[in-house]
């Protein structure tokens, strides 16, 4: 049971009168690299925004299961504490600190578990001093993980689509994630870029030990990532299973391959 | 009538409006007998300029305005050539390497004018008008600068804090009508730090509740907080003296090494106020590059984004707003050791815009702004206060200091000399990068 | 130490008891004049989003406009009979227009249209009405001097008739003719009219208002009229039994807004009702607090709304919730 990192138990998330989730079940094993997919408004967003603690579903149980042997409820904790925990996110839309650097982004990213500091600060010792020299250096190797070494003094604001979903990855993984979670990486993103992109979460994954999540419309992308996948309709889960088995569901093909097909092509 | 002409008589009007506008109020005050005298006389009233020219005032005006437009007309029509020329100039100020060495330099010229100052002025008022109205400002905007400039919080209550850290003072050196802390008065010097510690406990337990509160309803909940402390200094009088202030004297800082005996006079008081201007200056430069700096700014950038890394914003915006709290209590402490009694007359919503305004000037965010901008405006204040011009009246000073709010915004939101990660999120925001968050100028409706 | 406790209260409760009725006669009055100006930041911030900071200044010329009025008209006499109902419609009808004027071809011209043409973001909005308020209020105590004058008079303030044993005077009647008038009206024009659905409709999404062809500019402008002029009344009667002066605005400004908020920002009704309320609980304590910390009590009121409920008594209908 401890290999589960997330451990979601019939969630239900409503707001208003609109059931984003409907009784969830998700089970999401250390390691692996897990998929959801499903339309536009199934719920995937609302879903990573549960897991992160943005969202509160009124009903079920998110128990995360970080550092083995210490679970936590995710419901009822806000997004920073679930953060610290060891879980890292995208945007949908990505967000960046915009007027900052690519660099100091990622930085950002590598000191906000250091406690607060504001007299660490001020007097600048010696433990300050080595602190910030090992967040640039940490820094300095994810960006060279992710390829922005060369726009490390690029304002965020005007990297390119491609640069700032890896930005966003990078300063994820900065804090030191035990998941990473990812809401469309590829949206935006040209062929060759998603390709680099699915190179980089198999060695996110294979080469940092991280465990992923991710929603993806581009079947492509998802089907040579993913290792398992749940797929998402009206904010019920309709299937679950391996690319291969996912792909032969006729439930699947039914709400969603098809239609997702022609949103592929029209996107693109 | 065309569009063309339409928007020709639009500029004519609003540079005469101007005109007319600045008349009334450099011209003679009004009264509550004769309240339209101040207006007419604005306009019909020999005027003479430097003693240079004597004419009616409404002519003099009218004249500006026409120079004004014609200068206007003449920089839309070459203006982007004077521009494009002095560019070159700008960008190599601007550029980073010179950046640095350009501030440097305007900072050995104000270190060299602020050390020859108490020479220059013998003047035994001016000099103490330069303390506690300029140099005691430079350091209440440092303090407001972190709230307002770093976490995007707007503070309307920071005279609270000043209030309290000045009546700690009054009651640590057993000035107030309650008993000093153990019956045992303490010199002015020793209450500072009692001083600085109870005011950042204030501002915890005002910012520990409020601060989740949208940018506007804070600033309301903060005036609220300034009025009230208002409210209980002048009502309260068995514990603060009430309205006619405290009582006797708060005795000046004093030294005493072996036995010698050293009283802070103006000038001393001068030297040891401008010593903390620069070491505030020094903590402040090393917080806002360290990383409490930049977790600020990323909270105020993108709340969201910032709490998916982990960073508490709570905790951060609790802690500028404790910080600035300290700041201004210090900087209350300091004062009212130098004026030497304490007044509630000080504590209104005033002195919180004015210190506000001294932000905006200078620049949200930017240390050297905010130290240049209050220079200026303060030592302009500090210098209509004892050379007030014909007409000119002390409370004046806020109408200019309101109209320069409005300038701000609508000409220069950013401040006189920006700090560079503010100038970009302005504009950013304005085009619509960036993400809605609880920021001062960052936010999106 | 119990029973001191009781005779303090019950000295403070015989206290309410004899003055119940003069006190709930002026919660009324103060209750109609907060919320007529409590409209105005209400309509500002359900169209603007913003925390019209200088509408206490608004309030404040249209004071001074009846004052002038006044002043010219009335002098050292005492009018009475139809001269002095013509001098009162008189004194609100300048009053609302000096404000209304003030605050749509002034004050939003020149503080707000100008960010809002650069998209310029909330706060930079509230900075530039803070600087607005400072600078009206500053000028104002230029031009007409800054200490409190006197309103001349235009009436003999009578006695009306009596609410069991306290007077209800000509001025109270005056307040809520004035009031319910202006609020009917008020509540007409935004339910019933083009120009109410233009307001809502922009109120709920600009640009979707903008879409269907409502005329932005022109629905802020009337905005600020409509705002100004209940302002600008809500002025003059306030003068009329206070005092006309620079700083008159702020208090009033604080209470009006804190009555918005209780009704639920950028809802109109709402900030009728709020005013009224907060007309009321203010005058009702006056028995149990000393007067100097009346506008305490509202202070309180004000950060325990913003704190607890900030979407007021009936909702913030047109507001987002933070
Ligand atoms: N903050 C919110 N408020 C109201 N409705 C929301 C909110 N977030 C999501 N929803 C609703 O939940 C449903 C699922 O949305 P989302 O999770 O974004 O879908 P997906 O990411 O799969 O496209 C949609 O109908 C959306 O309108
Ligand atoms: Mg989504």
């Amino acid at each position: 049971m401890s290999d589960l990192v997330f451990d979601v138990k019939n969630i239900t998330l409503r707001f208003g009168g609109v059931v984003s989730l409907n009784d969830v079940t998700m089970e999401h094993r250390r390691g692996e690299i897990l998929a959801v997919i499903g339309p536009n408004g199934a719920g995937k967003t609302s879903l990573f925004n549960s897991l992160t603690g943005v969202y509160r579903p009124q009903e079920g149980t998110i128990t995360l299961n970080a550092r083995e042997g210490h679970p936590i409820s995710v419901i009822g904790r806000g997004a920073y504490r679930i953060a610290s925990a060891g879980v890292a996110r995208t945007f949908q839309a990505s967000r960046m600190f915009s007027a900052l650097t690519t660099f100091e982004n990622v930085k950002i990213g590598a000191e906000s578990h250091k406690g607060l500091g504001a007299v660490g600060a001020m007097v600048r010792g010696p433990a300050t001093r080595r602190g910030e020299r090992e967040s640039d250096q940490k820094t300095f190797e994810l960006l060279e993980f992710v390829g922005l070494k060369d726009q490390a003094n690029t304002l965020s604001a005007s990297l390119s689509y491609g640069a700032r979903r890896r930005l966003e990855i990078a300063r994820g993984l900065a804090t030191n994630p035990v998941a990473l979670l990812l809401d469309e990486p590829a949206a935006g993103t040209n062929p060759a870029e998603k390709l680099e992109l699915a190179n980089l979460i198999r060695r996110v994954r294979d080469e940092l030990g991280v465990t992923i999540l991710l929603i993806e419309h581009d079947m492509k992308l998802v089907m040579s990532v993913a290792e398992r996948l749940y797929v998402l309709n009206f904010g019920s889960v309709i299937a679950t299973g391996s690319p291969a088995e996912i792909r032969s569901n006729q439930a699947v093909i039914d709400a969603y391959l098809g239609s997702s097909e022609t949103q592929t092509s029209e996107a693109s | 009538m065309s569009t063309e002409m339409r928007v020709h008589l639009r500029r004519w009007l609003s540079f005469f409006a101007m005109a007319a506008l600045i008349a009334i109020m450099t011209g003679p005050s009004g009264s509550n007998n004769a309240p339209v005298q101040g207006l007419t006389q604005s306009f019909a009233q020999p005027y003479s300029y430097f003693g240079l020219f004597r004419a009616q005032r409404w002519m003099i005006f009218f004249t500006f305005a026409l120079v004004a437009l014609g200068l206007q007309t003449l920089w839309r029509r070459s203006g982007g050539g004077v521009r494009a020329r002095t560019a070159v100039l700008r960008q190599g100020f601007e550029a980073p390497g010179r950046r640095r060495a350009t501030v440097l330099s305007a900072v050995v010229v104000v270190a060299l004018v602020a050390l020859f100052i108490p020479h220059l002025i013998s003047n035994p008022g001016i000099q103490s008008g330069i303390v506690e109205q300029v140099l005691a400002y430079v350091i209440l905007a440092l303090g407001l600068n972190v709230v307002v400039g770093w976490a995007g919080l707007l503070d309307l209550g920071y005279v609270g804090f000043y209030a309290i850290g000045a009546y700690v003072t009054a009651w640590m050196t057993g000035r107030l009508p309650i008993a000093a802390p153990f019956h045992h008065p303490v010199s002015s010097f020793a209450a500072i730090p009692v001083a600085i510690v109870f005011t950042m406990l204030a501002g915890v337990i005002l910012g520990a509740p409020t601060l989740r509160l949208r940018g506007d309803y804070l600033a309301i909940v903060t005036l609220g907080f300034g009025e009230i402390i208002l409210v209980f200094s002048n009502n309260l009088t068995n514990v603060t003296g009430g309205s006619q202030g405290t009582n006797p004297y708060i005795p000046s800082f004093t030294f005493r090494i072996g036995g010698l005996k050293y009283l802070f006079g103006n000038v001393g008081y001068y030297f040891l106020v401008a010593g903390f201007v620069v070491v505030t200056i020094v903590l402040f430069r090393l917080l806002e590059h360290s990383r409490v700096g930049r977790a600020w700014t990323a909270i105020r950038e993108d709340e969201v984004a910032a709490e998916s890394i982990g960073i508490n914003p709570l905790k951060y915006k609790v802690m500028a707003f404790a910080i600035g709290a300290s700041v201004s209590g210090f900087a209350g402490a300091v004062t009212a050791s130098q004026i030497g009694v304490v007044y509630p007359s000080t504590f209104s919503l005033y002195f919180s815009v004015n210190v506000l305004t001294l932000v905006i000037f200078g620049g949200m965010g930017s240390i050297v702004g905010v130290i240049f901008g209050s220079i200026l405006v303060q030592g302009i204040a500090v210098y209509l206060r004892f050379y007030p011009p014909s007409g000119y009246q002390a409370s004046d000073l806020y109408m200019y200091l309101g109209a320069l709010l409005i300038m701000m915004m609508i000409y220069r939101p950013a401040g006189l000399i920006p700090s560079r990660r503010r100038r970009r999120e302005i504009y950013q925001a304005e085009d619509g990068i960036g993400h809605e968050g609880d920021v001062l100028l960052g936010e999106q409706s | 130490m119990s029973a001191s406790i009781i005779s303090f209260w019950s000295t403070h409760f015989a206290l309410l008891k004899s003055e119940f009725w003069y006190l709930v006669v002026s919660g009324i009055t103060t209750g109609f004049l907060y919320g007529m100006v409590a409209v105005g930041y209400t309509m500002v911030y359900g169209i603007l989003r913003l925390i019209n900071f200088a509408h206490s200044e608004i309030f404040m010329t249209g004071a001074f406009a009846g004052y002038f009025l006044m002043r010219r008209f009335v002098g050292n006499n005492t009018p009475s009979g139809a001269q002095s109902i013509l001098l009162i419609v008189g004194g609100i009808a300048v009053g609302a227009l000096a404000s209304s004027l003030m605050a749509a071809f002034v004050l939003e011209r020149v503080a707000y249209r100008p960010l809002r043409k650069r998209k310029a973001p909330p706060l930079a909005y509230l900075i530039s009405a803070i600087g607005a308020s400072y600078f009206l209020q500053n000028l104002a105590g230029k031009e007409f001097g800054r200490n409190p004058i006197a309103m001349p008079q235009p009436y003999g303030n009578a006695n009306v008739f009596t609410v069991f044993g306290s007077p209800f005077n000509q001025y109270d009647l005056l307040v809520v003719v004035a009031g319910i008038l202006s609020l009917v009206a008020l509540d007409i024009i935004v339910s019933r009219t083009k120009l109410g659905r233009s307001l809502r409709a922009v109120a709920q999404d600009t640009e979707t208002a903008s879409l269907m062809g409502v005329d932005i500019d022109k629905t802020i402008m009337l905005t600020f009229l409509i705002g100004g002029a209940m302002a600008g009344a809500a002025g003059f009667l306030w003068g009329l039994n206070s005092n006309v002066g620079s700083t008159m605005g702020f208090v009033p400004g604080i209470k009006a807004f804190t009555s918005a908020v209780l009704g639920g920002i950028g809802n109109l009704r709402g900030a009728m009702l709020g005013g009224m309320i907060l007309g009321m609980v203010e005058n009702l304590a006056e028995p149990f607090v000393t007067s100097a910390y009346i506008d305490v009590v509202a202070f309180v009121i004000l950060v325990g709304l913003l704190m607890f409920r900030p979407t007021g008594i009936l909702g913030e209908r047109l507001g987002r919730v933070a």
